[in-house]
């Protein structure tokens, strides 16, 4: 019991103590506006959640799709803002880790998560995800084009995947959603295994 | 006054010892990614024992039809990241490589005399033994590696593993195919006793 305890206040401090946020913006040669859509697409934690929510808006339809579309690249900017004006407190891997293995699971249950949820959900995984690419791009310089790359990018997994999903039939494509929902969402909790096995 | 050529020389040498000093890299790009992602997605099919257990779940999916060929593969890789998560975490599973060894026997078994359980039942037994395989995976993670794209790519081919057993066991259709997938069905069993005879021996 006491073991379990311990083990408790290790994962929540691991949580909420920010790790040093390293910078990895690539370098494009293009400039900060496609350094930031490559920061989305060699990010692996960004990039699951975008698609997990994706799927997730997909799966729940056109109105959860409308609503994850805009709420989540919106709140991706504020929390990129946020975190290029805190970066101390930004570097959060096992939350961010959490979000899109959460998000995974939903869609591999193909939960019933009603429109509002999932837009509650898009904002909280923009705001967290954007916290923390904020705080990675600020010592480039440019935040605002550099975050401006990543929320188009951002906007147009999640136009593209969510559009599609919504427009499958029943059947074996939206068990393929599913499917894939539970790599991420299995993904997700191998990578908090090993954070918090860091962390110890 | 400096003869012309030493100069050149002197030159070449501070070039040469430019060139060779490595400036600190401080940007930017994450490294290792493309590694982490092969080397996971090569670990599963590192093991006969992972690949045969993996391709029967698929096969006894493809024997039990639906909704037992996408349910064992979408509760498999979840269970067994949770089987991950505890080697990763250190807590200790007696057995596991004779679990992984029983895993074959049973799962093989139940292919080649196509026992059909109730759906539910089916599931608790592969997330039983996705328990042992993803245990096993957990404590074998290597350090140095990008640690989420190595996850991505153990799970990718865990899945796709399952993959080859369901398409394999499309064959299941025809009678000469149903005999064949009983027969591989038996081969994997047999193997898992291979597999425990070298975990107890």
């Amino acid at each position: 019991m006491k073991s379990i305890g311990g083990f408790g206040i290790l994962v929540a401090a691991s949580a909420i103590a920010p790790a040093p946020a390293h910078a990895h913006l690539v370098e494009t040669g293009f400039g900060a506006f496609y350094d930031g859509i490559a920061h989305v697409a060699v990010t692996p934690a960004d990039l699951l959640v975008v698609v997990a929510l994706a799927l997730l808006a997909g799966q729940r339809g056109t109105r959860a799709a409308r609503h994850a579309l805009f709420a989540l690249p919106i709140a991706w900017f504020a929390g990129g803002i946020i975190g290029a004006r805190w970066p101390a407190m930004a570097a959060l891997p096992l939350l961010t880790t959490l979000s899109f293995a959460i998000a995974g699971a939903l869609v591999a249950l193909n939960a019933s998560v009603r429109d509002l949820g999932v837009a509650a959900l898009a904002v909280a995984a923009g705001l967290l995800h954007g916290l923390v690419n904020g705080a990675t791009m600020a010592p480039a310089g440019s935040v605002g084009l550099a975050l401006a790359g990543a929320v188009s990018a951002i906007f147009f997994v999640t136009a593209l995947l969510s559009a599609e999903v919504t427009a499958l039939p029943t059947g074996w494509s939206r068990i393929v959603v599913r499917v894939a929902g539970s790599w991420i969402a299995a993904s997700g909790l191998l990578m908090f295994g090993w954070l918090v096995r860091s962390a110890g | 006054m400096r003869h012309p050529r030493a100069r050149g020389a002197s030159r070449i040498v501070v070039a040469t010892i430019l060139a060779l000093v490595s400036a600190v890299a401080s940007a930017h790009q994450e490294s290792g990614q493309a590694a982490g992602f092969l080397a996971g997605l090569a670990h599963p099919v590192s093991g006969m024992d992972h690949v045969l257990a993996m391709i029967a779940v698929g096969l006894w999916g493809a024997v039990l039809g639906p909704p037992a060929i996408w349910v064992l593969p979408v509760a498999f890789p979840v269970v067994m990241a949770f089987g991950g998560l505890l080697g990763l975490l250190g807590i200790v599973l007696p057995g596991v490589e004779v679990g992984i060894a029983v895993s074959a026997i049973v799962l093989g078994a139940m292919v080649a005399t196509e026992v059909r359980p109730p759906v539910a039942l089916a599931a608790v037994i592969v997330a039983f033994f996705a328990i042992f395989h993803g245990h096993a995976h957990g404590r074998e993670l290597p350090e140095g590696t990008s640690a989420l794209l190595y996850s991505l790519g153990f799970v990718v081919a865990t899945g796709l593993l399952h993959a080859v057993g369901i398409v394999l066991g499309v064959a299941h259709r025809w009678p000469a195919g149903r005999q064949l997938v009983r027969v591989a069905g038996g081969g994997v069993a047999l193997a898992g006793l291979l597999f425990l005879w070298r975990a107890i021996a």
